[in-house]
């Protein structure tokens, strides 16, 4: 499976910081992003959206609603159901799979169409649109729609929703189980029964908004005349989008063009096909004008998807020494009142990786998909490994505590020793390469970890008269990224491929045109490539265009997520140059009048192996292949190559971050001292650009590690329902990180790079947490959960001090407590400390 | 309908607006400056920070007829002749955008703070910044980038040539 860099190939730009090429326009104000297309004759339309969580729709009036000024139709469910050959597509069908009975199930995909018809089943489910000439006239007609609900009971809690007698969402399933999944590697409950020590620990991940500062939108431009359509979106996804569009309102495939303009960000929330842009679609092909939508920010908190949700289970067995023997997790995740496009996967991308970097030889993953009254839930950066890293790595600090070592320790002590080839792991899944310990002995030496644990127990030796408490966290993480091989998607059901494609354009002039079917937003793609291509090509990177995000310029593609973007894509723009330079060859032998063989590829040209002034570069060769006047007889004219490269296994990068945290005992209040994180995505192409993704992921990260979380009242209604009640950190909140890197050059891919995009916001939540816990277990703390807000860390200092903080810590605290033995557990309820409330 | 007039970017404008027209959109729409963008609805994100009369202001915040006879600079109008101004270079150098939607509005925060003349610690510029939200940099380049325009910006030889500007 290695594959070695051809050793000829020149490396000029390939791991410089160079400035980026898309940056210009934005900075002045000049990007196109989708709010800012306008078009002649275009409507707006506007959603009105259920204010209850769970009702029937008794009736629907929207006759005052269409004399509103402006206003050029109004249409409910019923009346656009025509438009639809199939509902909002789940790309991801999985069924229940239970082992060891090896039981299944056929998927449990509920009807979901872009207007609720009868029902609605979450809050913001869609009941009727409006289409007028102005933003303002669609909104001032969303009033006059009269709807009439009869309320059902409503379920918000994943745990009651499995209850029987609970109210059933999709009732022809009749329960609210999506699925149960289940994986099994070694004999994990004889492990269990004999190991020495047995470490449980519950926790819950948090229901996260993920907020892209630019909001969902999208604009359709009908040609009534041909039946074609060019839809405009705020995607990550244009491919995908296409296809799932054409099929969903039966338009022929070739005649929808999708165009992703400038995206102000995704991190998963645009990795979708939403009601609304079906919704445009149809009514741009129902009325014949441009119709443009564009979220408010309110509306997009309950339309667009959240992400994580999760209560997990997890259990470690080991020896005395804290030497891992296996590890047992059951999941409950919280999918909403849908599926969307790949909601059912993401505890999947998890599901590998709860035994993070530690060898063991037995594992049980068993996750069950639940429906609730809640907006559905689907990919927030990092996707399920956010929640495998979390558990794996809390609960390496539980067992380190179990066998009185310290957290480094044992972590050491249990990682795999370094590789250079793939190593099969307990899951089946072959890691690329890594080299663990050096991540962690880098981060140990950049945090003064010594240092910093003797001075830790210096103050809590004096009783810490300043009353801040002193905490040091460890994450050793790693994740699954360059989505994917193709055929193990095939056996998780996944129901597409993982390829990506490049095509490289050689002009006559010399310039470079690179189309990929990946689709950035904000990850400097335009950058990356313009560096991969120019080493490969002997060309300057001024001389590279980039194209992306329009399925008319760039036929194939799968987009980006997943930190697939340079591993996949980028791997493709490498293979297309190599078909450039094979075919390049050919023409500058022929012109030099010397056999292929003799030529070497050298400092970006052809050189006629010892006589190197004979040569012949890129540039030089596209003019030639240009002009035709005279090529071999076998070539044809012009110098152009696609390939499509379909990766033959993932990549795992991986790292070491430590965090030090000050808690002040009095407020709760935790102050980051130190942020440290070490990474390993194998090669580095822009070394600007990865620090940049591992400052926007560890920030996000510590987000969802001290401030966020989105809370449901009893009645489903989303308490956190707008950008000043769900608190997203400022500069003023977060500190500056120190970063380095190892650089362990994957197997899977010629240029050995791995993904970086998700890191961050993988590895910083444990590494903030076990910090806190750290902290506040001087003061007796043993148990603290996320978010570690100031309230929920008083609170939990108040109990274990004694205090009175009132009844609902006291349930955090027993629900979350580690328990050190299997007859010590047997818990239940809630995990979250917030009266159950989520 | 009400009749405003005011300078923006340099230049006298005067348009009939509806009283209810946000300031924001009267710039994105009646206008075309669709380099101030839109990121939230409870003036909470800051992506629609301009300057008004020299001080940052979220647009979202004003009503359009609140914004007669003012002076606005807005993202377009920093840049002059072709080059960048020295805040858009630092963001540029130091990696201070990613998406760069909220990159207007951080600019013209940042101008702002400089003008106004606030000391430069990595904790005077992140309070600073409260205001305005990214979910892309994690806010360390664009500290850095605001610091480092601060030093071109605030050197002798700067403030002779661009102390009045914007």
């Amino acid at each position: 499976m290695t594959q070695v860099a051809e050793p000829e190939a020149a490396q000029r730009y390939m791991g410089q910081g160079l400035l980026r090429k898309e940056d210009p326009e934005l900075l002045t104000g000049h990007g196109r992003f989708i709010d800012d297309i306008a078009l002649p004759g275009m409507a707006w339309m506007a959603v009105a959206r259920s204010p209850v969580a769970h009702a029937n729709i008794t009736s629907i009036d929207t006759s005052a609603a269409k004399q509103m000024p402006g206003v050029l139709a109004v249409f409910t469910g019923e009346e656009l159901a025509s438009e639809w050959a199939a509902g909002l597509p789940c790309a991801w069908p999985i069924g229940s799979r239970t082992l060891p009975e090896d039981v299944t199930r056929d998927p449990r995909i509920p009807d979901h169409w872009p207007l609720a018809k009868d029902r609605v089943r979450y809050q913001g489910d869609g009941v009727a649109v409006v289409v007028a000439d102005s933003r303002a006239h669609a909104k001032d007609a969303l009033e006059a729609i009269d709807v009439d609900y009869e309320d059902l009971p409503v379920v918000t809690d994943m745990e009651e929703a499995l209850k029987e007698g609970t109210p059933v969402i999709h009732e022809h399933f009749g329960d609210n189980e999506a699925y149960v999944w289940s994986l099994a590697s070694g004999e994990v409950d004889k492990v269990f029964s004999e190991a020495p020590v047995v470490v449980k620990e519950r926790y819950y991940h948090p229901r996260l908004i993920p907020n892209a500062i630019e909001p969902r939108g999208v604009v359709v431009q009908p040609n009534p005349a041909m039946g074609e359509y060019t839809v405009w979106s705020a995607t990550q996804i244009p491919h995908i989008l296409k296809l799932l569009l054409a099929l969903t309102l039966n338009i022929p495939e070739t005649k929808v063009r999708v165009i992703a303009p400038e995206v102000g960000g995704g991190f998963g929330s645009k990795l979708n096909v939403y009601a609304e842009e079906a919704l445009a679609l149809a009514l741009a092909r129902r009325l014949g004008v441009p119709v443009k939508w564009v979220e408010e920010r309110s509306e997009g908190y309950l339309a667009t998807i959240h992400g994580r949700d999760v209560i997990q289970e997890m259990e470690v067995a080991a020896t005395e020494e804290g030497k891992l023997l296996g590890v047992r997790v059951n999941l409950y995740a919280d999918f909403g009142a849908y599926l969307q496009l790949v909601t059912p996967g993401i505890p999947l991308l998890g599901g590998f990786l709860y035994h993070g970097v530690y060898d063991c030889q037995a594992y049980s993953f068993t996750c069950t998909g639940v429906f609730t009254n809640k907006t559905p839930t689907d990919a927030y950066r990092g996707a399920g490994r956010p929640e495998a890293t979390y558990a794996i790595e809390r609960i390496m600090d539980a067992l380190a505590k179990r066998v009185g070592k310290d957290p480094a320790e044992v972590r050491e002590l249990n990682f795999y020793a370094p590789f250079t080839e793939p190593k099969e792991v307990v899951t089946g899944l072959q890691f690329d390469s890594g080299n663990y310990h050096a991540s962690l002995d880098k981060a140990k030496q950049l945090v003064g970890y010594d240092e910093l644990r003797a001075e830790q127990a210096r103050r809590r030796e004096q009783g810490n008269p300043d009353g801040r408490l002193l905490g040091i966290g460890i994450s050793t993480y790693i994740e699954m990224c360059g989505l994917a091989p193709s055929q193990t998607l095939a056996a998780l059901k996944y129901g597409a491929g993982g390829w990506e494609s490049a095509t490289v354009r050689c002009h006559p002039t010399g310039k470079v045109t690179v189309v990929t079917g990946t689709s950035p937003h904000g990850q400097g793609h335009v950058t990356t490539w313009s560096q991969i291509a120019a080493d490969a090509l002997g060309v300057s990177p001024d001389d590279v265009e980039v194209l992306h995000g329009d399925t008319a310029v760039s036929p194939l593609g799968m987009d980006t997520y997943g930190s697939r973007s340079v591993a996949v894509g980028g791997t493709a723009l490498y293979k297309a140059a190599e078909k450039i330079r094979a075919k390049a060859r050919k023409i500058a032998a022929h012109e030099l009048e010397v056999a292929e063989d003799d030529l070497e590829w050298k400092d970006g040209k052809f050189q006629v192996a010892g006589a190197p002034d004979k040569a012949k570069t890129i540039p030089e060769v596209a003019f030639s292949a240009w002009t035709a006047h005279s090529l071999p007889a076998d070539v044809e004219p012009g110098l152009e190559a696609t390939a499509v490269y379909d990766p033959p296994n993932f990549t795992f990068p991986s790292g070491a971050h430590i965090c030090v945290v000050e808690v002040d005992a009095d407020t709760g209040l935790t102050r980051i001292r130190k942020y440290v994180a070490v990474d390993d995505c194998g090669t580095v192409v822009n070394p600007l650009i990865v620090e940049g993704q591992v400052h926007g992921g560890v920030a996000q990260g510590i987000a969802e590690a001290l401030y966020e979380e989105a809370l449901y009242d009893e009645n489903g209604t989303l308490v956190t329902g707008n950008m000043s009640t769900y608190r997203i950190p400022s500069a003023a909140e977060l500190p500056g990180f120190q970063l380095d890197r190892t650089e362990t050059p994957s197997t899977t891919n010629p240029m050995g790079v791995k993904g970086i995009g998700e890191a961050g916001t993988i590895a910083a939540p444990p590494a903030v947490l076990n910090a806190v816990a750290d902290a506040v277990s001087a003061v007796g703390v043993e148990f603290i959960d996320l978010p570690a807000s100031a309230e929920r860390v008083w609170r939990a200092i108040q109990d274990a001090r004694g205090g009175s903080p009132g009844a609902r810590t006291v349930e955090a605290g027993e629900t979350g407590a580690s328990s050190m033995t299997p007859e010590a557990d047997g818990q239940s309820g809630p995990a979250s400390s917030e009266g159950g409330v989520r | 309908m009400r009749r405003i007039a005011l300078t923006v970017n340099g230049v006298q404008r005067e348009a009939e607006v509806e009283p209810r027209q946000l300031l924001v959109y009267f710039l994105r729409e009646t206008l075309g400056l669709t380099g101030t963008n839109v990121g939230c609805d409870t003036s909470s994100c800051g992506a629609c920070t301009i300057l008004v009369d020299g001080k940052s202001v979220k647009s979202c915040t004003m009503l359009a007829v609140q914004a007669d006879g003012t002076q606005i600079t807005t993202i377009e109008g920093l840049a002059s002749d072709g080059q960048l101004h020295p805040l858009q270079e630092a963001f540029r150098a130091n990696h201070g955008l990613q998406c760069g939607y909220c990159t207007p509005g951080m600019i013209m925060a940042g101008l702002s703070l400089i003008q106004s003349g606030a000391g430069m610690s990595d904790e005077e510029v992140r309070l600073g910044l409260e205001g305005n939200l990214c979910r892309c940099t994690g806010y360390q380049n664009i500290v850095k980038s605001i610091q480092d325009a601060a030093r071109t910006m605030r050197s002798p030889a700067a403030t002779a040539t661009q102390g009045g500007s914007a």
